[in-house]
């Protein structure tokens, strides 16, 4: 990357910062709520100026999406987020309230920032589990999980995490990133 | 869009279950015992009531422009949502504002202080814990 600065620092940082400025100008036209060319183009003005005044660092490794993968997670999520939804709505309102719950350290598989970025999101938004750590450098994150009764319900909330972490992956990844899942993972949380 | 009756009947079941699934998080609020589970009331069944009331209210209201402006709100629900719980947990989590009583296991496993050993961040209202 910083040999291409030299010969073409704008337009790389130009590629980098493309799919922020798409966002940016497809919310503003969303907020004003009609489509007009008036909107377009001072959404882009808005948007340059954004992205040149407060810039972002580019996002490391890029994405690319693989519909069919993107729609089997997203259609999973979907699931989850009601399944999940209802099983903690009625642990709110049944009278003897929540079991102990337990805090799980997960070992990830993938080593990318955005991924994994992807991955917590997904778990934290998904009622029962929540990400409330992230150790990056040794690419685990821990989990505190609601309503814990057995080890067996322990083994569950891992296995759905990584099960999450596979399809993001199989999603947005490159080749080797789904090549790296078929790593082993230790089964018990925390290293002796 | 067209409201026929069955389109209101939806529109009113995403409305009534989203409505519920809000007062669950403002319930679970009250009646779960510490900031971490706290935390899951405040803002799991919030969201998919959140998105539950957008969906409704699209079906309901007329023109395109409130549906856009419905689903800018159910996507920086879903994109804020997370990372507001992750750093309010993490904080509490650090600070030791945990029924450690009321856990299974921790497998973070940050090490209870010795007997009468302060480490000078103690939260004046933690709980007490064990060891």
């Amino acid at each position: 990357m910083s040999g291409t600065a030299t010969d073409g620092g704008v337009a790389v940082r130009l590629r980098h910062q493309l799919p922020l400025l798409l966002w940016l100008v497809l919310v503003w036209n969303l907020l004003w709520g009609t489509w007009s060319w008036a909107n377009l183009i001072s959404g882009v003005a808005v948007a340059l100026v954004v992205t040149l005044v407060l810039p972002l660092p580019p996002v490391v490794g890029g994405v690319r999406v693989r519909p069919v993968a993107l729609l089997t997670f997203l259609g999973t999520f979907l699931a989850d987020l009601a399944r999940a939804g209802a099983l903690v709505a009625w642990q709110t309102v049944r009278p003897r309230g929540i079991a102990s719950s337990a805090i799980l350290r997960v070992e990830l598989r993938t080593d990318s920032d955005l991924l994994i970025s992807i991955v917590t999101e997904a778990v934290t938004l998904v009622p029962g589990s929540m990400v409330i750590e992230i150790d990056r450098e040794h690419r685990v994150i821990g989990l505190h999980v609601l309503s814990v009764e057995s080890g067996e319900d322990l083994d569950r909330q891992r296995r759905s995490v990584l099960l999450t972490e596979e399809r993001v992956v199989r999603a947005f990844g490159t080749a080797e990133e789904i090549a790296a899942l078929q790593r082993p993972v230790q089964p018990a949380g925390r290293p002796s | 869009m067209n409201a026929g009756p069955l389109a209101d009947a939806v529109a009113l079941t995403c409305l009534l279950l989203g409505s519920l699934l809000c007062l669950t998080a403002g319930l679970g609020l009250v009646r779960f015992p510490d900031v971490l589970t706290r935390m899951h009331a405040g803002t799991k069944p919030q969201v998919l009531g959140v998105l539950l009331v957008m969906i409704g209210g699209a079906i309901r209201l007329q023109g395109w422009s409130s549906t856009w402006m419905l689903l800018l709100v159910a996507v920086f629900q879903m994109l804020t949502a997370p990372i507001s719980a992750h750093m309010v947990s993490r904080v509490a989590y650090r600070r030791r504002h945990v029924r450690r009583d009321l856990m299974v296991v921790d497998e973070l496993g940050m090490a209870p202080p010795r007997a009468g050993e302060a480490r000078g961040d103690e939260p004046a209202d933690a709980a007490p814990e064990p060891g």
